[in-house]
């Protein structure tokens, strides 16, 4: 344990050290970690901001999703409406028609048995006139009585 | 002494084989401008080459591994190296927080606490390679056999009170700094006893063994331990040096095995724990330096 010179070198090297740390090493890890710090502190405030906006956002989707089912039975309502009412007017009007083609039927039903009467009353008086005739054998004119027969004919 | 017989017995075979005696007092030598051991207690025209050598090389060793750190050092997540001088850092800056209040000083003072702790946590972790690995190496570079060298700088009395001799002048520097020259010298005649001039010679005279009392005994415990610790691996050292085939001599090989690895485990605590109580130190008296008394 003798002293001697080297105790100045190692004087000079603990300042020189020293200065070599203080400028080189020390000022970028505490920049890194105060700025980490930051960054930490940074994203706890999103994460809380982030929370506040996922409530707000979950019922911002809660109101839209029942304003949604609102509509969504109301449209329901109006169509069920609509379909009655068409269903309705269908039948009204498929009544309508079923009356109009009966009428039509009847009408037409009509003529034809007019018409059927009319030849059917035809060939009676030609019938009627044919039998007489055998009947009386050439002894009634037929110009002379076809009031007569006219008046049978009417009365078929 | 069967240590001594053991050992001149294992090296019968080389020619002039040193007894413990020699064996301890070669590796208690320092390897020096003069070339052999220096002969009067204070020299100043004598350098210790190999403290200087290996505390100059740990210091830059030191400085180097913080450079890679701080060079890459990002905000992001971090690399588990940089996690871990990043640990070292604010365990470090956090201590400096705690007992200097000068935002201003800190920027100085706690680099150079933190270069300090790695520093002297590298130089006291010599004493862990095997006594004789690199002074044999030496001596076998040099081709020769009497070489010294000696490979813990914390071991060498001139490092230990160079480092607190350097505390000393920042104490100094902060005491002028923050106080003025004017303050600074009213408080050494006027502190701790009060302002009287009947009390101005006491007090300068405590002020001056307090400065005296403060660095001696920092550089001091720091020698202290540590050379204690190396001649302590030295003394196990000769067990195992001892082996010569015979039953004691195998004795004292195990007792080499197990009191050299029980001392290395505890040698662990004391070489964290002394640097760390030097920083600690540092801080403490750098830190008195700022508060008047």
């Amino acid at each position: 344990m003798n002293l001697n010179a080297t105790l100045f070198a190692q004087l000079v090297v603990f300042f020189v050290l020293a200065w070599v740390t203080m400028k080189f090493v020390w000022p970028p890890i505490m920049k890194a970690l105060d700025e980490r710090a930051q960054k930490i502190a940074d994203g706890l405030a999103a994460a809380d901001k982030a929370k506040t906006d996922l409530v707000l956002a979950e019922k911002k989707a809660t109101d839209e999703l029942r304003k949604a089912r609102e509509s969504a039975a109301d449209l329901r309502g109006g169509a069920e409406k609509q379909a009655s009412q068409l269903l309705e007017e269908a039948r009204v009007e498929a009544g309508r028609i079923v009356a109009a083609a009966r009428e039509a039927a009847e009408a037409e039903a009509a003529v034809a048995s007019q018409r059927a009467r009319e030849a059917l009353r035809e060939q009676v008086a030609q019938l009627a006139v044919a039998g007489a005739e055998k009947i009386l054998r050439k002894e009634i004119n037929a110009q002379a009585h076809a009031d007569l027969l006219v008046q049978l004919k009417s009365e078929l | 002494m069967p240590i001594e017989e053991a050992a001149t017995q294992a090296h019968e075979a080389a020619t002039n084989a040193p007894t413990a005696g020699e064996y301890i007092v070669h590796h208690l030598t320092h390897l020096n401008t003069t070339g052999h051991a220096q002969s009067s207690i204070i020299d100043f025209s004598v350098i210790n080459l190999d403290t200087f050598f290996y505390s100059a090389a740990l210091g830059l060793l030191t400085v180097f591994v913080l450079w890679l750190a701080a060079r890459n050092a990002t905000s992001g997540v971090p690399s588990r190296f940089q996690a871990a001088v990043e640990f070292l850092v604010e365990m470090v800056a956090d201590q400096a927080k705690g007992i200097i209040h000068s935002e201003e000083s800190r920027k100085y003072v706690a680099p150079l606490a933190l270069t300090v702790f790695i520093w002297i946590i590298l130089m006291n972790a010599m004493d862990f390679l095997p006594v004789d690995m690199l002074p044999s190496l030496w001596q076998s570079v040099t081709s020769d056999h009497h070489a010294y060298m000696r490979v813990v700088p914390t071991a060498d009395l001139n490092a230990t009170l160079g480092m607190s001799i350097g505390v000393l002048l920042l104490c100094f520097y902060y005491n002028i700094k923050i106080k003025g020259v004017g303050g600074w010298v009213h408080e050494l005649f006027t502190a701790p006893f009060g302002n009287h001039p009947l009390l101005y010679p006491i007090n300068f005279a405590m002020q001056l063994i307090e400065f005296a009392a403060k660095t001696i005994s920092h550089g001091m415990r720091l020698f202290g331990n540590m050379y204690a610790g190396e001649l302590l691996f030295m003394l196990i050292a000769l067990m195992g040096a001892a082996w010569a085939g015979t039953g004691t001599s195998a004795a004292l090989w195990v007792g080499h095995v197990l009191a050299g690895s029980l001392w290395a485990i505890f040698h662990i605590l004391i070489v964290i724990l002394q640097a760390f109580i030097f920083m600690m130190l540092t801080l403490v008296y750098i830190g008195q330096a700022h508060e008047g008394h």
